[in-house]
């Protein structure tokens, strides 16, 4: 119980990041156009390739005798920017078809 | 100072994030909130790489990050690039999968270095911060059950897998998961010596609960499961935010996880059904024999081509409604061809789009968008249906569970109560389908054997282009 008060005091500002984020998540789509759904959920998931950030920093940390982390970590790396570059690139290919009409 | 410069860096990309969503949900600056969020991105990936910094060191293995960077990137790109808009839906499951393993696999790393003291002997378990554990523990479950489960939605999007249920299938479902949180709850609060065993049957548990949970819902469901899925994969980066203190994937996760979750259930609403629904009653295996199958449906009339020319192109309003068998026939261009041919010759043409037509909310709009359709040509489902009764002509192609009347209908059905377009209000009906075969929801549809229905068989394609010949024959 002790550790887990002290861990919320200890991250209480993640945790109120975390409470803010849920609710601006849910406010900023609200108003959005069924239009424009597909777009919005690829885009949504290019953002959450920012995992990638984790990616990178086990594989910086890993030291150079720890294969398993070595190989895991670049795998990490490989599959998190598919997942960013794919995403904002697949996004971006079908707003592109959005923006030609006038 | 590169500490402060990394903070800055995160805040901005956060800012990013947050302004990227929001422009995205606005057709005039959808595109650059694509590119902001991307910019963002980039910034905090680089800042990343250079500045950050534990106990006084950076990072190393330069070498092997750059070299993951560089294959990702290629292959994303071109992945991206070269997918046909019809296949769309499963690439983005495909990334979002990517994205899910890729938080299992952090915490299946992190876990080895909590376990493993720096000589490679194994850990003193107790010693062990409990809150990190339960954080590897959710990134790993959320991860891992993402991972498989977008891989099977993927499979089933491009025709590869098959839709399997069976009996009691969502009991062995729960106990899955069940055993796999409470193993975690376990080793959290008795820290066994066998650890690293559990660890390793919960990550294989969560994997099989991802593939069971996504096998047995059917086709037409499929959207609502890989945007459930999509935000699943936010917390799950959300997990990996908490692990390393880190705000720019906390912000980036939770948003995902939170606007994800709001567009399931908006989805979800348009079909009228509850999440739970969705999710529990199979919809692809079992629910198809009550699906009306074994009833006598009478008689279909066909319609010759050089019928449909003439009753479209003598009508005053024509609405075209389309579907997935129009995307899988790569017939927009053609379709507007016929609709820029029927409004020169003075017919009032517009397209009602059901929102969850295709294989992805908003799948006809961007398919027709490519086609360069003009927006205010399309209706969404509410305009559409009061449309209905001054229409002379509705054109469906390739569209069949969204306009099935079962769904007003039949409570038998699985798919009633989900609002369709009330196509028979219009004078008469046109359908195009390659063939009798029931929909993606695997259900008949009454519609077809109705007086002021007639089916034009065919690809779709081939269909417009020979209707166009037969247009300008008039």
């Amino acid at each position: 119980m002790d550790q887990v008060l002290n861990w919320i005091s200890e991250h209480q500002q993640m945790i109120y990041i975390v409470v803010l984020m849920v609710f601006l998540g849910i406010e900023v789509i609200g108003r959005v156009p069924s239009v424009l759904h597909t777009p919005l959920m690829s885009g949504a998931n290019a953002i959450h390739g920012v995992v990638i950030i984790g990616a990178i920093i086990v594989m910086g940390k890993a030291e150079a005798d720890n294969y398993l982390a070595i190989i895991l970590g670049f795998i990490a790396v490989i599959l998190g920017t598919l997942n960013v570059v794919g995403g904002f690139v697949v996004t971006d290919r079908m707003l592109e078809m959005f923006k030609k009409k006038k | 100072m590169g500490i402060s410069l990394l903070t800055v860096s995160y805040l901005v990309a956060s800012v990013t994030y947050i302004l990227g969503l929001k422009m995205l949900s606005n057709p005039a600056s959808a595109r650059k909130g694509n590119l902001i969020a991307a910019g963002g991105m980039t910034i905090a990936v680089l800042a990343t790489i250079f500045l950050y910094e534990e106990e006084g060191n950076g990072l190393h293995n330069y070498v092997w990050i750059f070299a993951g960077l560089l294959i990702g990137s290629v292959v994303g790109t071109l992945a991206a690039k070269k997918v046909k808009m019809t296949a769309m839906p499963q690439m983005v499951s495909l990334f979002n999968g990517m994205g899910g393993a890729c938080a299992a696999l952090i915490s299946i790393i992190e876990f080895n270095h909590l376990t493993r003291n720096s000589d490679g002997t194994a850990a003193y378990f107790s010693s062990l911060d409990g809150v990190n554990l339960i954080i590897i523990f959710a990134g790993l479950i959320i991860g891992s059950v993402s991972f498989a489960g977008s891989m099977i939605a993927w499979g089933k999007l491009d025709g590869r897998i098959k839709d399997h249920a069976f009996k009691g299938q969502h009991i062995v479902n729960l106990l899955f998961i069940g055993i796999s949180v409470a193993l975690a709850a376990f080793i959290v609060i008795a820290r066994p010596v066998e650890t690293p065993i559990y660890f390793y049957v919960i990550l294989s548990l969560s994997l099989i609960y991802g593939v069971f949970f996504v096998l047995p819902i059917g086709g037409a469901d499929m959207p609502v499961v890989i945007s459930l899925l999509n935000s699943f994969t936010g917390v799950a980066a959300a997990c990996g935010g908490f692990l390393y203190d880190n705000k720019a994937m906390l912000t980036g996760g939770i948003l995902v996880g939170a606007a994800g979750t709001l567009l399931t259930i908006l989805m979800c609403r348009a079909m009228n059904r509850s999440l739970t629904n969705v999710l529990i009653g199979s919809f692809g295996g079992g629910a198809t024999a009550s699906g009306g199958a074994g009833k006598a449906q009478g008689n279909y009339k066909e319609i010759s081509l050089s019928d449909a020319a003439v009753v479209m192109s003598y009508a005053n309003k024509v609405m075209i409604v389309p579907g997935y068998g129009l995307a899988v026939a790569q017939a927009q261009h053609t379709c507007h061809e016929l609709e820029k041919l029927l409004t020169e010759k003075g017919v009032e043409v517009k397209y009602a789009i059901h929102p969850v037509a295709g294989r992805m909310p908003g799948h006809m709009n961007v398919l027709l968008a490519e086609a360069d359709v003009s927006y205010d040509k399309l209706e969404e489902m509410e305009q559409a249906n009061e449309e209905f009764a001054s229409t002379d002509v509705v054109l469906i192609l390739g569209a069949n569970d969204v306009v099935n009347p079962a769904a007003k209908t039949d409570p038998s059905s699985p798919i009633y109560g989900m609002p369709i377009l009330d196509v028979e209000q219009a004078k008469t009906v046109i359908i195009n389908k390659r063939s009798m075969k029931p929909g993606y929801a695997g259900i008949d549809n009454d519609l077809f054997f109705r007086p002021k229905a007639s089916m034009l068989f065919g690809d779709s394609k081939k269909v417009l282009q020979d209707l166009i010949g037969e247009v300008k024959n008039l």
